[in-house]
């Protein structure tokens, strides 16, 4: 039934169709041309920027020197130092991602099979809260709970299950799992919401335990949302740099933290032009693999 | 409608692409570019200002004030209250009838690409020793020779800073305050660890595995290549500009056996963090730690008598951030005059009172509070001064400072 809801123009006559196919697509472009032209300008030409610069050598204050043409940048991605820091960031990427589906995904369910509208609303806005403050605030706040004197601290002492965790591994991954959490939750509640509870009948209907229906029919419906979620939570956790140095102490080296530092101190704004570009391309590989691959669900 | 949008976006590009290339052009031009044309433009913008400054006249004003400066570095509003001081920036206004903009920067990189890009007419910066070795380099060119003759409170200067490394002609910058980097720490955990402090420290407090087992986790050191690498250098018997890469590598490998006693590198809350109990040592700025204490101090609690701050006996390093005048300048006689009103006694006293950090400025002394004066914290005996070196620039060198850090923070 609603296949065919979907697509009523099937049936009427193809040169009306094509005609409002074409007014619908300018319509469609116009609409979105202010975005194109924003996004170009502040995003394209900005890449094509630090592509350019990742060539260049650099100059004695550690600015790009255009003419001077160069490969020493893109060779010294191959030294240990970077593969060490690349490796790190990836591992801690991973495990925020595989944290945050854990913890949000019976979050989002909950949420989103809540009955009352008013309710799943309430809800949504607890999760949104927290952006209503800085990010960077938010991380302090979290250093005065996890320090000596702390909150966190003091119930960790008095039930004998942790001691003190700032300038911990331990700090760094509860501050990461808290500032992405959100963006986890969100797409994950999107694509639940819309699933077809219908079809998770049928699957019970015709005997499917309450497991195998999830595993079977909930959980493919809505991993175009666990995709989504994965992607941005991923992405942010690679880049990670304040709550590393504010949560950790700095006392590891980042993949954030290192391109940074080429361009502070380091004065070396090409090689860290090339360690953006590599992880920007790395990332968009991975993107478009996804959407090959059915991602087109989203 | 798929091609024409790509179509379109191309063209667009395109269009942005060749704007941007002719920006590019003319950054370059401003600030140095490689063919001859652009040189040329460079050198005669620069004299045409370079003239402008040699005929500033003593006091004069040529307009309101660009100033570029750190964070919390001079008296001005509620702050200077706070602290009892006058307020500097007030006073320069009401006696010159001129207004001071005031911008800040964290770090003299920030500050750097901000000159360079040349985005904004500041009059005057205040650089650390290093940052002005680079700017004042002839192939940067990045500061303008203040002239002598409109700063007469120049002879106020301690001779000390003199024939200095990061300016040896001496004619590009002029000093504002300096300080020492150290260990601030709390003497009762040094006590409790049975270590003598009466008779000086060591870096060993955080180098060597034993000195330091009892304070494992309660650490923290600067978050600054130089600064950190330039202690276990100093701690190694070394000279903390060393170009040589074994004692850099062994400088690293002793940070890096340290790592796991350091709880944090931090180079913005130190203080703070020894305040406040989460450490006990932290290597710091002697101006961060002095500052802390004396606003922990009340009527009925002395924090000095909680808390120290020494230059480890291996000897340290010693900065100082200077006045210069950028080629950014619209206004060059009136960094002048701001410069000699800085060198003024009275107006120099209230400085260090406020910053906590050496003045400079011998005829300030008598305006500084005494119990400053006399803190060899702040103002360090002839014997520490002798044993502190000054960070140079080490050119190309620095990446493998950077690289460095990064490894020996694992």
């Amino acid at each position: 039934m609603t296949m065919l809801d979907d697509h009523p123009s099937e049936e009427a006559s193809p040169e009306l169709e094509k005609k409002a196919e074409r007014a619908e697509s300018w319509r469609g472009f116009f609409t979105a041309l202010p975005t194109y032209v924003f996004l170009i300008i502040f995003f394209v030409l900005p890449l094509i920027i630090i592509t350019v610069i990742s060539f260049t050598e650099r100059s004695r204050t550690g600015k790009p020197v255009l003419g001077e043409w160069t490969l020493e940048w893109w060779i010294k991605l191959g030294d240990p130092l970077v593969r060490t820091v690349g490796f790190r960031s990836v591992w801690l990427a991973f495990l925020n991602t595989a944290f945050s589906l854990l913890l949000g995904y019976p979050f989002a369910y909950w949420i989103a099979t809540r009955k009352s509208a008013i309710m799943r609303n309430f809800l949504l806005v607890l999760v949104l809260i927290p952006f209503w403050s800085n990010f960077l605030v938010r991380t302090y706040a979290w250093r005065t709970l996890l320090d000596s004197n702390g909150l966190i601290t003091s119930i960790g002492e008095w039930t004998g299950l942790w001691g003190k965790m700032l300038f911990t591994e331990p700090a760094v991954f509860l501050g990461l799992l808290y500032g992405y959490l959100p963006f986890m939750v969100l797409p994950l509640y999107a694509a639940i919401e819309h699933l077809d509870w219908n079809l998770v009948e049928a699957a019970r209907d015709l005997y499917a335990g309450a497991w195998k229906a999830f595993r079977k029919v909930t959980l493919p419906l809505s991993m175009p949302g666990i995709i989504a979620g994965s992607i941005l939570v991923f992405i942010p956790s690679l880049g990670a740099y304040v709550t590393p140095d504010l949560l950790g102490g700095a006392k590891t080296t980042l993949l954030g933290n290192y391109i940074v530092t080429q361009f502070k101190s380091g004065r070396n704004w090409p090689f860290g032009a090339t360690l953006s570009v590599t992880i920007l391309a790395l990332m968009m590989i991975a993107t478009i693999i996804y959407f090959r691959k059915g991602g087109k669900t989203l | 409608m798929k091609r024409l949008l790509i179509l379109l976006a191309v063209v667009a590009m395109l269009a942005a692409a060749c704007s941007s290339s002719s920006d590019e052009t003319t950054t370059t031009a401003a600030s140095g570019g490689s063919t001859d044309e652009t040189t040329t433009t460079v050198v005669e913008a620069d004299s045409e200002l370079q003239a402008q400054v040699n005929a500033c006249q003593p006091d004069e004003t040529d307009g309101d004030l660009n100033l570029y400066n750190w964070t919390e570095y001079i008296p001005y509003g509620s702050e200077a209250e706070d602290y009892g001081v006058t307020d500097l920036v007030a006073k320069f206004e009401e006696q010159y009838g001129v207004k001071i903009i005031q911008t800040f920067y964290e770090d003299n990189e920030t500050m750097l690409a901000q000159i360079e890009a040349g985005g904004a007419p500041y009059d005057l910066i205040v650089p650390s020793d290093y940052m002005v070795s680079t700017m004042a380099d002839p192939e940067v060119g990045l500061l303008v020779k203040f002239n002598a003759d409109a700063i007469p409170n120049l002879v106020n200067l301690d001779p000390l800073f003199d024939n200095a490394p990061y300016d040896p002609t001496g004619e590009f910058s002029v000093p504002y305050q300096a300080g020492t980097s150290g260990f601030g720490f709390a003497y009762a955990a040094l006590d409790e660890a049975g270590i003598d402090y009466e008779n000086g420290i060591s870096w060993g407090l955080v180098f060597d595995p034993e000195m330091s087992a009892p304070f494992t986790g309660l650490i923290s050191m600067l978050n600054d290549e130089r600064e950190t690498l330039g202690a276990a250098l100093k701690y190694l018997g070394y000279s903390v500009n060393t170009t040589d890469q074994a004692e850099l590598d062994e400088a690293t490998a002793i940070l890096k056996a340290a790592n796991d006693r350091i709880a944090a590198y931090d180079s913005a809350a130190f203080d703070d963090l020894l305040m406040a109990g989460e450490t006990v040592i932290g290597h710091g700025w002697n101006g961060g730690f002095l500052g802390s204490y004396d606003q922990a101090s009340t009527d009925d609690y002395d924090a000095y008598e909680d808390f120290g701050y020494a230059v480890p006996q291996e000897g340290g390093i010693v900065w100082v951030d200077l006045m210069a005048v950028p080629i950014t300048a619209e206004h060059p006689c009136t960094a002048h005059t701001f410069i000699n009103f800085i060198l003024d006694a009275e107006n120099g006293g209230d400085l260090t009172n406020y910053t906590y950090y050496m003045s400079p400025n011998l005829a300030a002394y008598e305006y500084i509070d005494p119990e400053i004066l006399g803190d060899e914290m702040v103002f360090p005996s002839d014997e520490t001064m002798a044993k502190l070196e000054f960070i140079a620039d080490v050119g190309d060198f620095s990446l493998n400072y950077s690289d460095a850090f990064a490894v020996a923070k694992g």
